[in-house]
Order: C-alpha cells, then structure tokens, then sequence
C-alpha cells in the first residue's frame, strides 16, 4: 500500500515487483535485441548511438534498422496484454483474449483485402487491419446481443465469426497470384522483421492514447468481475464502463496487428501468466502489459538468434510458445475457467 | 406518515414479457427494519432489486429522496444504498479480505484508492460477522454459510445509510441465523434502515419493526407485525391454516401450523364446498 498526502494506492507488494522485474526484463532483451543482428553492434557503441553520439555507421543500423523493430515489439506487447487482459476480465473466461474472439482474424482479412486486393503498402494494410478488426468487433458484439452481452455468448460467438473470416481469409490466399500469396502468407505469421517507423506511430498512438484510458476504467474491473448486478449495487455505470473498455481493448488489438500482423498467443498468455507471477486473482492491466512487452521481446530474441535459419516471424515463436501454454491451460486451469 | 427515502410510485417489474408486479407502491420507513415476506414467487425478490435499481420498472420509477434512483450518477446512490444479493458469481482465486475490500469501491477515487476509513470499515465489516479468521482464505473453498457472512460483511463494508438483504439467513444454521438477524437489528438500532427479504414468519415476526406481506405481486398488508400477522392473513397467503400465537420468549407473533389431519380435513371441506 502506498499512501502519500490524500494520495493512496492499494498494491500487492509482491504484483509491484513483478511487474518491475518483468518491465527489466523487457527493456533488458530490447537492448540486446539493439546489439544482435546479422552485423552485431557493440553494447558501448548502441549506448553511444542513443546518446546521439555514434557513427554514421552504426546510426544507421541502430536507428534505421533496429530501433523501430524493437520499438514495435515492445509496444504491440505492451497491446496485447492490455488488451487481452481487458478482454479475458470482461469475459471472465481465460480463452476470452482478442485472438480467440475473431478479432486478430477479423483485422487479418481487412489487411488481405488490401493487399490482395485494392493494393497498397504498409499504412493502408495498417488501416485495413484496424478498419478489419473494428467491423469484426461490431458484428460480433450484435450477433451475441440479446437482452444484454452474457460473457460466455460473446465468446462462442467470437470463435464461430472467427472460424467463418479464417475461411474467408483462406480464399483470398487461395485466388491470389502465387507471389502476393506468399506475402499475405508471411504477414499472416505476425513478424517485426523490417518494421519501420510508420509501424512504430500505429502502435504508439494506439498505446499512448488507449492505454491510459484502460487505466483508468480498469479500476472497475474487479468489480465488474463480481457480476453486473453486484457492479451495479457498487456503484460502476456498467454498460458505459463496459463499453468503453471493451472498445480500447479492441483499438490496442487493432493497433498491434495493424504494425505486425497476427501476432498469436500474446495477450490470452501475458495475463494470467502475470496473475501466477503476483499471485493474485486478477493481475491487473500493467503487469499484463510489460508480460506482453517481455514475452514479444524475448520471442523475437529466440526468432532471431536460436534457430539457424535467421530471421524467422517472431509470430512462429510465439505460437509454439503459446501451443503448449494453451495444452497445459486446459489440462489445469479447469477451476479458472469454471468461474 | 413517517418520512420514507426510499419508494416506489407505480412500478412494473418484470423479466421480458412475465410481468411479476404491476403498479406497485411501497413506502419503506426510514429508520425502520422492514421485513418482506410472502410465498415463492410472489414478486417479493424482484421488488428488492428494483429498489436496489439491479432491476429497471417497466413503468413508474423509484425514487430516493424523491427523485429517480436512475437519474442519479451510480456512485452516488452506492453511498446511500447497498444490497446483499442472493447469489453472487464468486470470482476464482480471490481472498476473503480482498472481496470485502471491494466493498468500498463506491468510496474510492483514482488517485485515493485505498484511506484509513477505507481499511477501518474492512475490518469492522469483517469483525461484525465474524470472518475476521477467514480473511486470508479463498472465497470458492468456504462453506455456503461462510460465504453467506463473507458477502454480507462487503454489503457492510459499504457503510451505506440503507440496506437491503435478500433472505440473508440461507445457508447458515440456527445459531448464524439468528446472529445475522441480531446483528441486523443491531445496525437498525444505530439508526440505519434495514430491508431484509426473510422466509421464516417468526424470524419476521421477532424482528421485523414493519412488515410488508406481498402476494402475487400485490402488497396484500403492511405495518406493524403485532397487527399484521394474523391467523387469517397467513391461511390466506400462504394457503396454510395456523394459529397465531404470542411467542413465549419475545411476546411477539408467532405463527403455528395447524396439524396435518386438521389441515387435511379443512382441504375436504374446502373441495366439499366448491
């Protein structure tokens, strides 16, 4: 607990220091994904580099090259745990994450419409991913409206929008030119590789605007937790707090695939992974964020440096990472998902 | 009349289309500890979340301080109004202490989230109904009566003028049900207005200042219990013949089931009759 004048805050030391050391971490593997790479940068030249200091050489690399990648995968980290811990809060169900409720597949198919389609590079593959992903949203939150959302109804619908959008996703590669096929093909793996600036602006205004916006309406969240009814009696205006929350969480997911694609498993791990860490029922919005940040951090690590093949989708990481996660999620977190 | 804070002016309550009420007026007294009884079903439930505004009229409105407890911003009437529902979703892997502390969500603002009164409410909450033992154990292992006093102690935690209970003796075996009452007459005693939703006639009877009987949806009597529970009133709502007769302890009504072979012989006549 940290109380300081008329200002309180009620903290779990222990999910404080977990999220310090995770946001250590996260930082830590950034710097040393600043310094690998096909030339590697001494540790003392990327500190000159940011410094504003270094050569023109290694400028290049660090700020050109490297930088923006690193950026990007902090920041669409920081995304998807926020926004997977919105959602699996919201739906009180830990397969409730933004991956799972066809919105990463909905932003997809707005991104393969345009690149297989109308044609265009990265920003408008990032407007038809977010423009994708928002639709999605919509049509799934009308489809499992009736008197109300039930939580568990928005996810079984979530699942069958996103099984239809991936059939759909399916015969766009299938009808495309073998070449544009391929790209579509990649981009759908989720990678940082050869993200630029244009990718870092996406997903740090979607960040820096949205995520203090979950901020603030997180605190209702664990009373939202509880039922409506007892969020009501607690005095949380459901329905707005709810909205609102729900549609950041869909602007941070939109966001994260806008800059790298489909990135999986991210924001329905970071969250209770986080939640285990601190021990604690609900870890909060920004333990979940800097788990995201270093899950993302450290997978595009492992994508570049483990395998000899360099330079494989940080996506293909993540989703072996989150295969067995999700095998050992439904094997024990039987009593989580009861709830 | 007394002053009543809390009423409804012509309220409909209903599920979609199955209407439970229909123009519905009820005053409850400040400072009173009213009790709510009649059969299952009668609509007793559903008039106690409307006045906790869970449940929305279909028509006419409740008012608190006789203006619309929806025109008001939510917090606002959490301050004033709490409830102990009848069965909350229990959230996995949450701590005792912690659920009660979500009791004082209404008094928090984002940047004093947790003051003195905050954790001073917690803990007397917690004292009052007897789980201050409990409050490092998780809420999904405790047994139903546990729970009950755990949910209570977060309707207390929230420290609200008026509070409304719905059947807060479920679960708990005679010695906490009668704790639970006692410790309602207690809060009604330091001035605070008690609703409570009671199956029990005698439990209502012993406790209650003012009694509202309800009866398909209808408010069939209310007032004192001494004038209320008669034996008539009772074989009416309940379709049960009784006697009615002072309880020796407290002096107050006390209501008596007629005999299975007399109760069967007075169905015979009815059916005779008809």
């Amino acid at each position: 607990m940290i109380r300081a004048g008329g200002l309180s805050l009620r903290l779990h030391p222990r999910t404080g220091a977990i999220g310090l050391v995770l946001l250590l971490i996260a930082l830590g593997v950034a710097f040393v994904n600043l310094t690998t790479g096909d030339s590697p940068v001494p540790v003392a030249e990327v500190l000159k580099s940011l410094a504003g200091k270094g050569t023109a050489g290694t400028d290049f690399i660090v700020y050109e090259l490297r930088l923006p990648r690193v950026l990007v995968t902090l920041l669409v980290g920081v995304a998807l745990g926020a926004s997977g811990a919105v959602f699996q809060s919201l739906t009180r169900n830990p397969l409730g994450s933004p991956d799972f409720v066809g919105l990463t597949t909905g932003a997809a198919s707005g991104a393969l419409i345009v690149m297989l389609i109308t044609g265009g590079g990265g920003l408008r593959v990032g407007a038809g991913a977010i423009i994708g992903c928002v639709i999605t949203a919509v049509a799934v939150y009308l489809l499992a409206f009736r008197r109300g959302v039930q939580p568990f109804r928005l996810v079984l619908m979530g699942i069958g929008v996103s099984a239809l959008l991936e059939a759909f996703n399916s015969y766009l590669i299938y009808r495309a030119q073998l070449n544009e096929a391929i790209a579509a093909q990649v981009w759908l793996i989720g990678s940082v590789n050869g993200r630029g600036w244009t990718e870092v602006v996406i997903v740090a205004v979607t960040v820096v605007v949205l995520v203090p916006l979950i901020l603030y309406y997180g605190r209702h969240l664990k009373v939202l937790a509880l039922g409506d009814e007892m969020a009501v009696l607690q005095g949380v205006p459901v329905e707005r707090s709810r909205a609102i929350l729900a549609l950041a969480a869909v602007g941070l997911s939109a966001g994260a695939t806008a800059a790298a694609g489909p990135i999986a498993f991210v924001a329905l791990a970071a969250p209770p992974l986080a939640a285990r860490l601190s021990r604690s029922p609900d870890a909060g919005i920004l333990p979940a964020a800097v788990m995201g940040a270093a899950l993302l951090s450290a997978g595009d690590w492992a994508a570049q440096n483990v395998l000899p093949s360099d330079n494989i989708p940080v996506g293909v990481v993540t989703a072996a990472l989150g295969g067995l996660y999700l095998t050992w999620l439904l094997l024990h977190e039987r009593r989580g998902a009861r709830a | 009349m007394t002053e009543a804070r809390l009423r409804t002016e012509g309220v409909t309550l209903a599920y979609e289309k199955r209407v439970v009420a229909e123009n519905l007026d009820v005053r409850i007294a400040d400072g009173s500890f009213t009790v709510i009884v009649g059969p299952n079903a009668c609509g007793k439930s559903t008039l106690l979340k409307s006045l906790a505004r869970v449940l929305k009229p279909q028509a006419g409105a409740v008012l608190l301080d006789g203006q619309a407890i929806a025109s008001y911003p939510s917090k606002l009437v959490a301050k004033q109004l709490g409830m102990l529902p009848q069965s909350p979703i229990v959230p996995g892997g949450i701590v005792v202490e912690e659920l009660v502390a979500r009791g004082r969500f209404a008094h928090q603002r984002l940047l004093r989230q947790w003051s003195p009164e905050d954790e001073q409410a917690v803990t007397d909450a917690m004292r009052l109904t007897e789980v201050s033992d409990l409050a490092d154990r998780f809420v999904d292992e405790l047994s139903g009566g546990q729970r009950q006093r755990v949910w209570l102690a977060m309707a207390l935690a929230q420290q609200t003028p008026i509070l409304l209970l719905d059947e807060p003796t479920t679960f708990l075996d005679l010695s906490h049900q009668f704790e639970v009452l006692d410790l309602c007459a207690e809060l009604h005693e330091q001035g605070r207005t008690v609703v409570a939703v009671l199956h029990d006639l005698n439990h209502a009877g012993r406790y209650a200042t003012e009694l509202i009987v309800m009866k398909d949806g209808r408010v069939v009597a209310q007032g004192a219990p001494a004038e209320v529970m008669t034996a008539p009133l009772v074989e009416d709502v309940f379709a049960m013949p009784c006697r009615v007769i002072d309880d020796p302890e407290t002096g107050t009504p006390m209501v008596v089931p007629a005999d299975r072979h007399r109760r069967r012989s007075s169905r015979t006549t009815e059916k005779a009759h008809a």
